[in-house]
């Protein structure tokens, strides 16, 4: 099926394209093609176009040691089949350079940073080819994610001034705000400029939460990595630590018994209800609306609950393990669940109604931070964000993992792009979560929860995908020496999402910007890394 | 509007917790302080092995945790062949000092009720004043954030004790930082610490806080707070439960007694 996918791929290529692909072989479902570097703007814009692909990851490895060059990874779904396609260059490490993507595909904008600031490879045709998640001090010909990179050794501050995007004219002024901000939420730097109340333009600087995962997952054993992807993004650490030990377990070609597969879905979609309800609470704080932003986060805190009497952890820590999870759920537990489930089914409808009933909440939501299908799409958007917007994807639908090909869910779908319709999907997402966590606890099959311990042999290559809460995740490991990783890439979902809230507060007025920032619910941790 | 009472209030009851009076609902499974059972005690190490931010160590030849360190991901308790470690459901484990954050299995924590009484005893000590608690992220993975939104919520409310969370350093009384100090964020840490008016307090919360947890090793991190500033009081977890925050910062308020006398 792959294979004829290939051959159609091929064969749809102009003829300069298609000849030019160095070598070609399909890999389970993934279809992995090497082409040189200056051909990887075109083919990956024609994938993209005529096959209705989207960017999944774009990364690069350090492979001088190997090899002798640095490689390229870009990973695209395919529309339609569960089938990706994997486009692989070499980058010669004397002239660090590439064509750069982002002309023909906007999403790849920040990846490109990315790449500059931790490998070193410059993308050439780059718009605005800044630093993305190292801090302005940093000095430069230091890339951290190059082998021959100490940890250790001391880094001189060099400082330089970030150039931020200007807008001029009379009456045009800037507001900065953060990274330290006014709430309870995470780092970073917002820089409006306004002219009276609308926004003109926003420019969002991350990276304060730049923790350098990706380095230290190379020098963890897998065992360990699984508690480092819990804390990558804590409150989808689940979800993250699900991608990590699903990528390790396609490495070591574990086969995880049916029954953790399924608690597995059960614990993913407890996570996704709790963070749910967090969203929504969040949006009803922000128009002002305590009372029901206070039931909201009773019942999220109720949520919280429920996952410590199952695991002992608020945030399903400690529950992923290589191979399976750690903790069973007694069918004895199972019925309290399933009653405490029908509570909140009840306490959500009511809540529904609540939020959805009055008409001065109304006014806030709707027609506020529209994103049109078109932006969704040019920026590859995922989760909750996407689907409001009308783009119609979610991993656990198109590229089933666990237990959900086993499982009926409705993927809930709006097209207005504002802030309720990302309010309406989330309450319907909620409703069809607790009917999986049901479905799932219901249908429970009976064995072991995980498999017999596996080596990982050296050298393989392996990816995962998971929908979190906020959406699309991807873990990209390839295994080194010793049992740890030679290249662990994360992209979280909010590595997408950020980029939507700059088009999203456009002409909108500054104090619908906490609002809109809520609504698209976006991690910092997970973005920065 | 009716509607909305009827719902929001008559129906819902008092969702509020006890805590600290009636402590916490204990369920069997939860993962709190590590404790170690020296009669099962083999000493085949393999938990220093499997320990992911090496807090299990070995000190004047006693086998100790390092609060501070120690993630709560029960990988000890999982791997010892003997059964020695348990997770307790201790969670009161603030600790004014750094060293006093190294615990063995041998001291014994005091009992629920003791702690319920001696903190009822320090509310009513300190209620009627205000303590105003500003949260600053330097690099924290957004779980410690979700908990200490959580005290303000119903549930949890910590304006019952008379604290509250406020928008600005310069209202602020205490500092609540979360997260290994990245480097990216030590200016802003810093700056926010100064713009904080005297007497203050700087509270470290969860391991990443107090000492780097499993971030410590990484090029663009820091470290614990207390590498940048005086800390005052350290609030171990990860992230601390909402209640083990309340404990800490009822710690922390029996500290600002002394300082501002």
């Amino acid at each position: 099926m792959t294979e004829r996918r290939m051959i159609d791929i091929l064969s749809s290529m102009p003829p300069e394209l298609s000849e030019a692909v160095i070598s070609r072989k399909v890999k389970g479902n993934e279809i992995w093609m090497e082409i040189p570097s200056s051909l990887l703007p075109p083919v990956a814009s024609h994938i993209k176009n005529l096959w209705g692909a989207h960017l999944v990851t774009f990364h690069a490895v350090d492979n001088r040691a190997l090899t002798g060059d640095f490689k390229l990874i870009v990973l695209m779904a395919l529309s339609g089949e569960d089938d990706f396609v994997v486009l692989l260059t070499s980058v010669d490490p004397a002239f660090p350079q590439y064509p750069s993507l982002t002309p023909q595909i906007p999403c790849a904008e920040w990846y490109e940073r990315e790449i500059m600031d931790l490998m070193g490879l410059r993308a050439s045709g780059h718009p605005e080819l800044k630093p993305l998640v190292l801090w302005d001090d940093w000095p430069e010909g230091i890339y951290p994610l190059r082998k021959d990179f100490d940890p250790a050794q001391i880094i001189p501050q060099e400082p330089h001034a970030y150039p931020y995007r200007r807008v001029e004219g009379s009456g045009v002024f800037e507001i900065p705000v953060g990274p330290v901000h006014a709430g309870v939420i995470e780092p970073g730097h917002f820089r409006f400029s306004v002219a009276g109340e609308p926004i003109l333009n926003l420019e969002v600087r991350l990276g304060y939460v730049h923790r350098g995962v990706e380095k230290l997952s190379e020098s963890t054993p897998y065992a360990k990595g699984v508690m480092l992807a819990e804390r990558i993004s804590g409150d989808n650490g689940f979800a993250h630590s699900l991608a990590y030990c699903q990528a390790v377990e396609s490495l070591g070609g574990a086969q995880v018994p049916e029954r953790a597969l399924y608690l597995r879905t059960a614990y993913a979609e407890l996570e996704r209800i709790y963070n749910l309800l967090g969203d929504i609470g969040g949006i009803a704080l922000d128009v002002a609306f305590n009372v029901a932003a206070q039931h909201a986060y009773i019942l999220r805190e109720r949520c919280m609950e429920l996952n410590d009497f199952i695991t002992g952890n608020r945030f399903l820590r400690g529950v992923n393990r290589l191979g399976g999870v750690w903790i069973d759920i007694p069918s004895d537990k199972i019925s309290k669940i399933l009653a405490q489930l029908v509570r909140f089914k009840l306490d959500i409808k009511e809540f529904s109604s609540l939020m959805l009933r009055s008409q001065s909440v109304l006014d806030r939501l709707e027609t506020t931070g529209r994103i049109p299908l078109e932006v969704a799409k040019e920026l590859e958007l995922v989760g909750p964000v996407a689907r409001a917007s009308g783009l119609d994807r979610d991993v656990r639908r198109d590229h089933p993992y666990a237990a959900y090909r086993h499982l009926s869910f409705r993927v809930p779908l709006r097209r207005e792009g504002d802030v309720n319709a990302r309010l309406c999907v989330k309450l319907e997402e909620l409703q069809e979560s607790i009917s999986l966590v049901e479905q799932a606890l219901g249908s429970l099959p009976s064995g072991e929860i995980t498999c017999s311990s596996f080596e990982v042999p050296e050298g393989r290559t392996a990816m995962s995908l998971v929908e979190s809460p906020r959406g699309e995740l991807v873990h990209w490991l390839i295994s080194g020496k010793g049992g740890r990783p030679f290249r662990h890439k994360v992209r979280d979902a909010s590595f997408h999402n950020w980029r939507a809230i700059e088009v999203a507060v456009q002409g909108e007025i500054v104090p619908d910007f906490p609002l809109i920032n809520k609504s698209l619910n976006l991690s910092y941790a997970g973005n920065d890394l | 509007m009716l509607d909305i009472i009827r719902k929001g209030v008559l129906r819902k009851g008092i969702v509020t917790s006890d805590y600290p009076q009636e402590g916490t609902p204990r369920y069997a499974a939860r993962l709190g302080f590590p404790k170690l059972r020296t009669d099962l005690c083999k000493a085949h190490h393999v938990c220093f092995r499997s320990c992911p931010t090496n807090a299990i160590q070995e000190r004047e030849g006693e086998i100790k945790v390092d609060l501070g360190l120690c993630i709560f991901c029960a990988q000890c308790a999982r791997s010892c062949p003997e059964g020695a470690w348990t997770m307790s459901p201790e969670i009161e484990l603030a600790k004014r000092s750094r060293s006093d954050l190294l615990s063995s299995s041998s001291i014994e924590n005091k009992s629920i009720q003791e702690l319920g009484k001696s903190l009822d005893a320090m509310i009513g000590k300190v209620f009627g004043r205000s303590l105003a608690i500003r949260e600053v992220d330097t690099g924290s993975c957004n779980a410690c954030e979700v908990e200490v939104n959580a005290l303000s919520n119903a549930v949890h409310d910590i304006e019952r004790f008379g604290m509250h969370i406020v928008a600005s350093p310069r209202h602020a009384d205490l500092l609540l930082v979360t997260g290994p100090v990245t480097r990216n964020m030590e200016r802003a840490l810093m700056q926010t610490y100064k713009a904080t008016p005297e007497p203050k307090l700087v509270v470290a919360v969860g391991a990443c806080a107090c000492s780097g947890g499993i971030f410590r090793e990484s090029y663009a991190v820091r470290g614990g707070v207390d590498r940048m500033l005086p800390v005052d009081v350290y609030i171990p977890g990860c992230p601390p439960r909402p209640e083990a925050m309340i404990y800490g910062l009822m710690l922390a308020v029996g500290k600002l007694n002394d300082k501002s006398r």
